[in-house]
Formats: C-alpha cells, sequence, structure tokens
C-alpha cells in the first residue's frame, strides 16, 4: 500500500512549483484546505493561478496567499468580499476569470471526468457570455465552457483512511469533492485517519484513487471560527 | 413604515406564494427573511453551497462553523435534509429542480429580464450562484423595494445594470404592488400601498396593465 499520509505539513513543501495551477476547495474558507495552503504561504513560490470560490475569508485561507503575492491569477465566482483583490485587479496586478457559481463547478466536474467542456444556459446575454461560443440546442441558446484541470487540488474533507478515502463534513464538502477528481496531485487535509476498512463503503464520497496525500488539519473550530491549534 | 418593515412586508407577501412541498432556494437580502413568514408550511430550503434542508439559526451548543448557508451564516439542518458537492448543487439548480427561487434584484426591464448581479461603473468581480439561478429555477419570484433611494423605479424599459441571463421572472413583490411580465406588457396583480395603478404608472413611467382580480 503506497504510503498517502504526510507526518508534517512542510513535507508537502517541494509539491508547489512556479506557475501551477492549484484547485482550492472552500466556500469562503468553510472546506477550505487552512493548513495546506499556510505551507505554501511559507514556501519561495509565485506566480500560481488559483482556481477556488473566493480568495478566502476574514484574512484567512486564501487571502493569506493573496497578500503574499504568490497569486497572478484567480478563476472563481465571487472574490468582492476580497477587498484587496479588488485593487490588486483594479491596478491590474490580479488577473481574474470570473464564471457563475455553476459553471465553475461543471467546468471542474468536466475536468476530472475527462470531458472537454459543456454547454450551459447560464449567463447567456450577460458580459460574462462575451467572446464565448454560443449555439442553439432545440430552440435554446447555450454558451460553450471549457474544462477545468489543475497541477494540484488542495482540498478539505473530514475523514480519511491510510488509502484516501475519503468523507466529509455539512457544508464543508462544497467545491473539494469535484476537485479531488480534476488534479494531477492531490492533497486532502483531514480532521482524523482511520485504517482501511473503517469506513463504511457506503458512506465514501471521494474512493481512494482520487487521492495521493493525506495530512492532518492543524485548525480547530472554536465556535463559528477556525484556529491553529 | 421603516425600510425593516417594508423588506418584512415584501418577505411575509412572498411567503404566501410558497406552497407545500416546494423546494425554494432563498437569495440573500429581502429573500432571506421569507424563510421566517414560512413557518408552518411543508417547504425545503436549498443552499447552493450543498445543503437541501436549511433549519433556524442554530443555539450555541448547535453552532458548527462548518455549517453555513449561501450568505455564510451558520444554520441547522431539518429532518431529512441532505448535503452533497457544489456541482450537484448545481445540477439541481440549473437543472430545473428547484420549485421557486426567491431573488433580490436591483432592475427588471418590461420583459422581466434582471439585473441582480453587479452595479454600473464597479469592478464586476462577484456573480456567485446568482445567474444559475435565475437561469435554472422552475419558477423565479423577484423580491425589492419599488424605489431606489433617490426615488428612481426599479422597473425600467432598458436595465442599465448589466443584466442576469436572458430568462424573464415570473412575479416581481415590491412595497407597492406585485408584478408581471407578459408579452412585453407590465402587469399589475394587487396593489399593496398607497398607490393606485394609474399613480404606479406615472411614477415609473410605465403603462401598467391591470392584471389582478376585478372587483
Amino acid at each position: 500500500m503506497k504510503q498517502k499520509v504526510v507526518d508534517h505539513p512542510s513535507e508537502l513543501s517541494s509539491i508547489f512549483k512556479d506557475g501551477q495551477t492549484i484547485l482550492v476547495g472552500g466556500f469562503g474558507i468553510v472546506g477550505s484546505p487552512l493548513t495546506i495552503i499556510d505551507v505554501i504561504c511559507e514556501t519561495d513560490v509565485k506566480h500560481l493561478h488559483v482556481v477556488s470560490n473566493n480568495l478566502g475569508d476574514y484574512g484567512m485561507g486564501l487571502h493569506q496567499l493573496f497578500i503574499r503575492g504568490k497569486i497572478d491569477k484567480a478563476t472563481g465566482s465571487f472574490f468582492t468580499i476580497n477587498k484587496e483583490a479588488v485593487i490588486a485587479w483594479s491596478k491590474g496586478e490580479l488577473e481574474i476569470d470570473l464564471l457563475p457559481q455553476g459553471t465553475l463547478a461543471e467546468a471542474i466536474r468536466c475536468g476530472g471526468a475527462g470531458i472537454g467542456g459543456f454547454y450551459t444556459k447560464t449567463a447567456v446575454g450577460t458580459e460574462l457570455a462575451k467572446g464565448k461560443e454560443e449555439r442553439i440546442i432545440d430552440g435554446e441558446r447555450y454558451i460553450f465552457e471549457k474544462a477545468i484541470k489543475g497541477d494540484v487540488a488542495i482540498i478539505r474533507a473530514k475523514t480519511a483512511d491510510r488509502l484516501g478515502n475519503l468523507t466529509y463534513h455539512a457544508t464543508a464538502r462544497n467545491f473539494n469533492p469535484i476537485m479531488a477528481t480534476a488534479a494531477d496531485i492531490v492533497i486532502a487535509e483531514v480532521d482524523e485517519i482511520v485504517e482501511v476498512g473503517e469506513i463504511d463503503p457506503e458512506h465514501v464520497i471521494t474512493p481512494h484513487v482520487y487521492v495521493d496525500y493525506i495530512i492532518r488539519t492543524e485548525y480547530k473550530k472554536v465556535g463559528d471560527r477556525f484556529v491553529r491549534s | 413604515m421603516s425600510e425593516a418593515d417594508v423588506r418584512l412586508k415584501i418577505a411575509k407577501r412572498i411567503a404566501e406564494e410558497l406552497e407545500d412541498g416546494q423546494v425554494i432556494n432563498l437569495g440573500i437580502g429581502i429573500p432571506t427573511l421569507v424563510a421566517s413568514f414560512a413557518e408552518g408550511k411543508d417547504l425545503y430550503f436549498q443552499s447552493e453551497n450543498g445543503l437541501l434542508g436549511i433549519g433556524p439559526p442554530p443555539t450555541e451548543e448547535e453552532l458548527d462553523a462548518e455549517l453555513i448557508n449561501a450568505g455564510k451564516e451558520p444554520v441547522t439542518i431539518t429532518k431529512g435534509a441532505s448535503f452533497f458537492n457544489s456541482a450537484d448543487s448545481f445540477a439541481m439548480i440549473r437543472g430545473g429542480h428547484i420549485d421557486v427561487a426567491v431573488l433580490g434584484i436591483l432592475q427588471v426591464n418590461t420583459l422581466g429580464q434582471v439585473a441582480n448581479w453587479a452595479v454600473p461603473n464597479k469592478p464586476i468581480l462577484g456573480v456567485g450562484g446568482a445567474m444559475d439561478l435565475v437561469t435554472g429555477a422552475k419558477k423565479v419570484i423577484g423580491a425589492a423595494t419599488l424605489f431606489t433611494k433617490d426615488g428612481s423605479p426599479k422597473i425600467v424599459k432598458e436595465l442599465t445594470y448589466p443584466i442576469s441571463g436572458i430568462r424573464t421572472i415570473d412575479m416581481l413583490v415590491t412595497d407597492y404592488a406585485i408584478f408581471t411580465f407578459e408579452d412585453g406588457e407590465v402587469g399589475v396583480t394587487e396593489l399593496m400601498g398607497d398607490l393606485s395603478l394609474e399613480e404606479l404608472s406615472e411614477r415609473i413611467g410605465i403603462t401598467l396593465k391591470w392584471r389582478g382580480k376585478n372587483d
């Protein structure tokens, strides 16, 4: 059995390289792999293209990566909450590819499923359809959206077994299961690691085939916040 | 009537439109208030971040930082709730499986097309699920105060705010009236304020058709 469990977060540092596209799970910071983001913050890696719904929240998560100047481009659906990102974008220091949230999710799903792209009705006739191919299907207008893939996906799950099967918790699931399928290297940050066979096969959400590395989270929930323990 | 009361009045009226058994997605703002007026109805609230079965806000003991709604507020779940990933959530939304989406809107044109995701001359850096909901829900109810703070009507001949999609909404509930949009005509099905149909037509600058019950 391949050893996927990483004992110390710093062992992950060498995975990250300049110019990579990194898929990052989370809706705000819920379901965001905060420990792995901290690892990237401490590397010299730069010029990253981050694919994530937001660039962190409450000054945490991807916000930390962003203020360290490591992100050149962000693809996601909602960056308005991150004032610094808005400023950087207006100065031309940050490239943003804004997608409707459902289009973002489906593009990642397709990326992981070996599908090159898809046609969607969402955003037809809007500013977000500019420059995109339009096609009539059964009398309705659709636009083409390309699939999204990453070099690395960093995701947040609840429980992993040593093989890499994953379960999730509540709305921390969000983009994580689809991102797990759509990158060359997938690192899962989890609350607990159990022995193989301890997760009921009926409860596995992400089968182990998608997961390369597993790390225990260094964050815990305190009230409605996440703090480093 | 205070601004808060006006918002509650709109939310309460929208709640009356919801029917037992329906799956509902409530947007941020006035739509969020609808849930509190729908108690006693058999409704299932969906959250775009992967939850079907949103319950009331949590007590301190129930609070779970990883259980939030689309507005990133902590919530609880109801009996029979389910969690799913974002692609499945938007398959539900885009694929026509949500019975009613209640969305805050900034502007609506005479066709019933809406603007609800961005304002002009500002960086456009957030859309979230707004366009997916406008496009995919079986029925879309718009919620808004009829006039902006400077008195401009939100029903306009041509949108000056960025459009959210080509789909037309089914109904707009405001503090003055309920509006429908058919064949390029703006209809009123119910008056809810102190302005008559004629006065509303004049204030909005569009001839409104009475589509309500005749008394």
